[in-house]
């Protein structure tokens, strides 16, 4: 009854007219963002940060999550319509929803993604107010070890699950630790990788190399092979269900809904796994199995409800133990660093007002998406049709621009450039982005608590695995790593056993997974 | 010999990689926490463990590369891979890019935010020379003053000072 108490005030917090009109301006701008190609929530939110300086912590986070619903609202619209998918969270929506669409029937698909969304952010947000006190409590008595360790596993699964090389995830991981590194050591106040330069020393500003990640390398990635006839998006009218639509909708709703959250609460989360999980589950329960393939709703209803399950899960790591485990979610993580509040279990206690402020709103964000976007989705599918030179070069712009604004030094934009270059290799050669920009936003954060860790233990190793939330993390850590290894050994009997078969499966092999979201982990940018 | 490096630009990915591995292992090694050190674990401990991983990763990566393993390129709503790469477009976009490094502190955002806009939308192919120009004008015009009414930061004016 305390949460919902707190609950409650949280909604009279967020339901100021300010502060609804920021949750309003949030919801536009994610939606808008997620729709445009190029752009994601994560982007967005990294522009966004040097805006939201001068505004009070409580509001500019309300934007945010408006934003950060907006966005995977606005991914599953372009999916559909252009078949397409920007982000690997709506590439198993763009399955079904693009063939529904070719076939006549874009308004149910856009209304079954929508309501879906709707249903599934509610009971994810609910499932949020439930879970987040339990493990913020649970997580005060974990000790350095436990956090070492946990830390330690979201940086190795979103390496080694998502995306389809792990060696690419891996590479990707280590540059991010090293940009991690740069600057002040900040327990003895060695310089470390700053090679004389000044406005190095303090280290890099998450905000230049997030947008340089994902603003600038993307921009220039897209110029580099740049799609001269604009894509064909299918005219869209008002989005409706009839009375079949909705019986065929509401069950793979809550069941994507029971997939998309767990997966996104576990610190290993991203939205891959439970869409696919969906769409193969609805694939086997449907009553209209001959229409997979042609445009079945459930294929749509599912997959887009387990996407946003899984957003909606990603906030409990993310509020009570200080751990993003999506491109978005870290860049969340740098703007509460930004405004000195500290994410974890300390959070509801110290700044119990921002916490559910943010709660309610993610409710009223939720609201207003379904209320916005049903009549709305027509314009949507207009944005489309922008001119890309604008929208690019509108990237680039806004990208120096905020990222000048951080310091007002020139320097900055030299680092733009260079980590914008990074991220058009990345792009060009397979490496996933998520894992670097992991690694830069949590690498300093492990290393203070694997130091923490040696003080308390007087240099012993056995401190690392002294208490046993830290064993059982790294005994879920050796599954993940040594689980391809299994399935190559297996690969080889059977290959012993049956010669003639071609192609046996090398360490490096995609699982079925990574085919289907072999994007190269542009989760949710 | 060439034969065998034709179309495995990715080795220049592990190269980097392991340029990264050393530099970070070679300034790891110089550092010294003397008195300031707390606990058993310094300042050098974690970097010479992102400089092996680093290394490691640089040495399988030349290996997967050579063995024929290929990264996947990145796909998205606006690209086609079809197409091979466009350097003329993105040398451009870095020219216009690297125009407003050089002149921001010079002669302002409101003048070099205009040539960045102008010359990346140029640069992508638009060739509506006066409606950009309009378009470039305005937008950094207007981020001027936006950011300094609305978010009091004092975007550089430059030359343009006391006329804006």
């Amino acid at each position: 009854m305390n949460a919902l108490n707190s609950l409650m005030d949280g909604f009279a917090t967020a339901a100021t007219p300010m502060n609804l009109l920021y949750a309003t301006i949030g919801v536009v701008l994610g939606t808008a963002v997620g729709v445009l190609p190029g752009i994601g929530p994560a982007m967005t939110v990294a522009l966004l940060l040097p805006v939201t300086y001068s505004m009070e912590p409580t509001s500019a986070f309300i934007m945010f999550a408006g934003i950060y619903y907006g966005g995977m609202y606005g991914g599953s619209t372009t999916s559909i319509l252009l078949n397409t998918p920007g982000e690997s969270s709506s590439v198993v929506t763009a399955i079904e929803g693009n063939l529904m669409a070719r076939a006549g029937r874009a308004s149910q698909a856009l209304a079954t993604a929508a309501i879906g969304s709707f249903v599934a952010g509610t009971i994810g947000t609910a499932l949020v107010v439930m879970f987040m006190p339990l493990v913020a409590r649970f997580a005060v008595s974990m000790g350095a070890p436990d956090y070492f360790a946990v830390m330690l596993l979201a940086l190795l699964t979103v390496t080694a699950v998502l995306g389809a090389s792990r060696l690419r995830g891996f590479a990707s991981l280590g540059l991010g630790l090293a940009i991690g590194l740069v600057g002040i050591d900040s327990v003895t106040g060695q310089r470390r990788l700053t090679f004389g330069q000044a406005p190095l020393a303090d280290g890099l500003d998450i905000v230049v190399v997030a947008v340089a990640i994902f603003a600038v390398g993307e921009a220039l990635w897209v110029a580099a092979h740049l799609r001269r006839k604009a894509a064909r998006t299918i005219p869209v009218g008002q989005p409706w269900m009839g009375r079949q639509d909705w019986g065929r909708s509401w069950k793979p709703w809550l069941r994507g809904t029971a997939y998309g959250f767990p997966f996104g609460a576990l610190p290993a989360g991203g939205a891959e796994i439970p869409t696919f999980l969906s769409y193969v589950t609805e694939k086997r329960l449907t009553r209209h199995p001959e229409e997979f393939g042609k445009g079945a709703i459930e294929g749509v209803a599912g997959p887009e409800a387990a996407n946003n399950a899984s957003a909606a899960g990603t906030l409990v790591p993310m509020l009570a133990l200080g751990l993003p485990t999506t491109a978005t979610a870290a860049v969340m993580l740098a703007a509460f660093t930004q405004f000195g509040i500290q994410p974890g279990p300390l959070l509801f206690d110290k700044e119990p007002k921002l916490v559910w402020a943010l709660i309610a709103s993610l409710f009223i964000g939720n609201a207003l998406l379904l209320v916005l976007n049903l009549p709305l989705a027509p314009a949507w599918a207009k944005l489309l049709q922008i001119p890309r030179p604008y929208l690019y070069a509108g990237i680039l712009f806004f990208a120096s621009l905020g990222a000048y604004a951080v310091n007002l030094q020139a320097f900055d934009l030299v680092l733009l450039l260079v980590l914008g270059a990074l991220g058009f290799m990345m792009r060009r050669y397979g490496l996933p982005v998520l894992p670097l920009v992991l690694g830069v936003i949590l690498g300093p954060r492990a290393e203070l608590q694997l130091r923490r860790v040696f003080q308390l233990s007087g240099g012993d190793v056995s401190g690392l695995w002294s208490e046993p939330l830290a064993v059982v993390i790294y005994v879920v850590i050796a599954v993940v790593l040594l689980w391809p290894v299994v399935r190559w050994l297996r690969g080889l009997r059977r290959q012993a056993e049956a010669p003639d078969v071609v192609g046996a499966p090398h360490p490096e092999d995609t699982s079925e997974v990574g085919h289907l979201t072999g994007t190269g982990g542009r989760d949710e940018q | 010999m060439m034969d065998a490096l034709r179309g495995r630009s990715e080795l220049g990915v592990a190269a980097l990689l392991g340029v990264v591995g050393v530099l970070v292992a070679v300034d790891a090694s110089g550092l010294d926490a003397g008195t300031a050190q707390v606990g058993p674990v310094g300042p050098k401990v974690v970097p010479l463990l992102v400089a092996g991983m680093l290394l490691v990763c640089a040495v399988l990566l030349a290996v997967d590369v050579l063995r024929g393993g290929q990264g996947e390129l990145e796909a998205g709503e606006d690209v086609d891979l079809d197409q091979s790469s466009d350097w003329r477009t993105v040398l451009l976009l870095v020219a216009a890019f690297v125009a407003n490094i050089a002149l921001i502190d010079r002669v302002g955002w409101v003048i070099s935010g205009t040539v960045l806009f102008w010359g990346s939308v140029y640069a992508l192919g638009s060739r509506h020379y006066v409606r950009d120009a309009v378009v470039a004008v305005v937008l950094s015009v207007a981020t001027f003053y936006g950011f300094y009414v609305g978010l009091g930061i004092a975007l550089p004016a430059g030359i343009l000072q006391g006329v804006l």
